[in-house]
């Protein structure tokens, strides 16, 4: 990692670590602002979505990866997010009313959730977590009176001001791009403040932040009602986004695509959410080119190496069948996962650092900076 | 009455079925302090085999049934080498989702070649059925229960009185004591995860007849395993039977007799319930916490 040596405590409490990082991030900014004038409406289409994955995945940051709650519940509170926004829209509040009530509202859920899992760590909360998720799902399909069950809820444009943004307009793409950066703002104040560094300490050794005075509950119902606000708030945006939603969207594939984006990215920081967003949200047109583009790309290339033409287009029957297999996907994303947690076991951003590292330290690079140490299983169940 | 003791028996087998499944996790668990979320996909993997070989080979069933166990068990040994060994000593959440991972992977490569549609099998126990009174009873969810009871006891004497047993139980207290009481631990948790495949092979094939074959079958099971598992006390081999028999007869009575929605509900109300209430499970033992 880029070592900035801490001198004084001013430093440690500076939102950004490197003076550089605020040029960087300007001009990403930048980029992201002018995209919409420049892009076509398919790319911004995903973009939106990439913001609103990445606000999940911060919120999942927050609750995994610097509390060290592993949660698969993460598509529960969208979904009471979702509902929350689509059922007021429907009885006539506006945008700025229900917007912040379907974050506070999803956050005191979470809070609620939070307080049994207090006895709960590692496996069983994950257990517990999914258990949520599924109680979550089947409230939404059978309480017909408010989330109109499994006909699903249509969800029309944000009204603010009397404006309306569809969901295929630029203000809602600044809107949206809007709350990822509040967020991101919000969660790196949140990090170097006591609060975020209780937080940190809880992941590393629960007894240690006991002994230093940290209350566990405490921390740990705020950490869980500040993840699923977060979360709750990204939901209204997806309703509005789909402009559609059923309980079958809400289901524990997504909690799952929520973990993912926090694997792939690298569970230690930010940047890692936002990387993560981006891959996962790319998976569905990088599978659609697998199956248009990829058999036409393998045909021409055993061309170019001397096959015959009726070899290459068997290749290519073959190739194009490979692709359009039904359960594809789901075998992307486990060797997606299990790649992931075999070689890469510090997300992308982790070894985005680690080329950075090779760089600084040339020709002084060694692999073993990052060997693993310990083969064997410390048994967590006395940490 | 009558319909309280069939659904009492159907609620058994299903039962049966998931504390098999919970075997298989509690199994790992002890071993490696792992949960392999891919285990009702084991079980998926089971019933594929089976298929293969008692209708496509046209083999005896009892032969078939006999290939299927043991080509899982060498699946689970060759899921243990390739995705577990490299990755034990990772913060247990990471092992956890690399299963996650697994399990997507073998669902997707079963449907590949397998294809989507329910297959069936022949098997002694598909028709026939036991008549005491005026009770129906079907041979193959008495198969199910059967062959349950007669797994548990080998496994239970297997792990209580032998020395490989008893050599799993020292590796998943403290692996790296086990590594200094010249354990095989890599060998022992090979073969754990060996038998554990074995044991969710078998459940696959028993319960063909019930579910056929196909390959969301692990998915659902496997997820309602949990609460079992954990109902039972994650460490216990006993537990693991009787928290899946509860869940299975829960699970069949609410969908018996209370409104539409609570059968697939009531495994998880209870799963939570039981974590509030007593988080080590019926027969699980708390453990202490050491700096």
């Amino acid at each position: 990692m880029r070592f900035i040596f801490k001198t004084d405590y001013e430093q440690d409490i500076k939102l950004l670590q490197h003076g550089g990082h605020w040029w960087s991030y300007g001009l990403l900014l930048a980029v992201l602002a002018a995209a919409p004038y420049v892009l076509g409406s398919y790319l911004q289409s995903q973009l939106v979505f990439v913001f609103i994955y990445a606000t999940v995945g911060v919120a999942l940051m927050i609750l995994t990866g610097f509390t060290g709650q592993g949660s698969l519940g993460h598509a529960a509170f969208l979904a009471i997010g979702a509902y929350t926004a689509g059922y007021m829209q429907s009885r006539g509040f506006t945008f700025p009313v229900y917007f912040p009530i379907a974050g506070v509202l999803t956050g005191v859920i979470g809070a609620i959730v939070g307080i049994p899992a207090l006895r709960l760590h590692g496996i069983y909360l994950l257990i517990a977590t999914i258990s949520f998720g599924f109680i979550v799902e089947e409230v939404l399909a059978r309480w017909e009176s408010v989330t109109h069950g499994n006909e699903g809820m249509r969800v029309k444009a944000v009204e603010i001001f009397g404006e309306t943004l569809t969901r295929d307009s630029n203000a809602f793409y600044f809107l949206c791009l809007g709350f990822l950066v509040l967020t991101i703002i919000g969660t790196l104040n949140l990090m170097r403040s006591p609060t975020g560094r209780a937080f940190i300490a809880i992941r590393d050794s629960e007894t240690a932040a006991k002994s230093m005075g940290i209350d566990l509950s405490a921390y740990k119902v705020k950490s869980f009602a500040i993840s699923a606000a977060i979360t709750g708030f990204a939901g209204a945006l997806y309703a509005h986004k789909l402009s559609f939603i059923s309980p079958e969207m809400f289901t524990l594939l997504l909690s799952i695509e929520f973990i993912m984006v926090i694997i792939i990215g690298g569970a230690f920081g930010l940047h890692g959410a936002i990387l993560g967003a981006i891959f996962i949200v790319m998976i569905d047109p990088m599978l659609t080119a697998l199956k248009d583009d990829v058999p036409g790309l393998i045909a021409s290339v055993s061309r170019a190496f001397g096959t015959s033409a009726e070899r290459a287009e068997q290749i290519r029957e073959a190739a194009y069948r490979f692709g359009s297999a039904p359960g594809l996907k789901g075998a992307i994303y486990g060797l997606i996962i299990i790649g992931f947690v075999l070689f890469e076991p510090l997300g992308l951003y982790g070894r985005w650092l680690k080329i950075k590292l090779f760089f600084q330290l040339f020709p002084l690079y060694k692999r073993a900076t990052f060997k693993r140490q310990k083969t064997y299983v410390k048994s967590e169940r006395n940490r | 009455m009558l319909d309280f003791i069939q659904q009492l028996v159907g609620g058994l087998a299903l039962g049966c079925v998931y504390g098999l499944i919970a075997l298989g996790f509690v199994l790992i668990y002890k071993a490696t302090e792992v949960v392999n979320f891919a285990q009702g996909d084991f079980m998926m993997l089971g019933g594929f085999f089976a298929y293969t070989f008692i209708a496509i080979l046209q083999l005896n069933y009892w032969m078939g049934f006999l290939l299927a166990v043991l080509s899982m068990g060498l699946v689970g040994m060759l899921m243990e080498r390739f995705v577990v060994r490299p990755i034990l000593g990772y913060p247990q959440f990471s092992i956890v989702m690399a299963t996650i991972g697994l399990g997507f992977l073998l669902r997707s490569a079963a449907g590949m070649i397998w294809g989507t549609d329910d297959l069936k099998i022949d098997t002694p126990f598909s028709t026939g059925v036991l008549k005491i009174g005026d009770l129906v009873l079907a041979y193959d969810k008495l198969s199910v229960i059967v062959a349950t009871i007669i797994l548990i006891t080998v496994l239970y004497l297997f792990f209580n009185k032998t020395r490989l047993g008893t050599a799993m139980r020292a590796t998943s207290e403290n692996m790296l004591a086990a590594y200094y009481m010249g354990i095989p631990v890599k060998r022992v948790v090979s073969l754990v995860w060996a038998i554990s495949a074995m044991v969710a092979g078998c459940a696959g094939v028993l319960l063909a007849p019930i579910t056929f074959v196909h390959s969301n079958v692990g998915l659902a099971l496997g997820l309602k395993a949990f609460p079992a598992a954990v109902l039972g006390g994650f460490g216990s081999i006993p537990g693991a039977l009787v928290g899946g028999l509860i869940i299975g007869v829960a699970e069949t009575m609410a969908g018996f007799y209370m409104p539409q929605g609570w059968k697939d509900v009531a495994p998880y109300v209870l799963l939570l319930l039981v974590l509030l209430l007593k988080p080590e499970g019926l027969f699980g033992a708390l453990g202490k916490k050491k700096v």
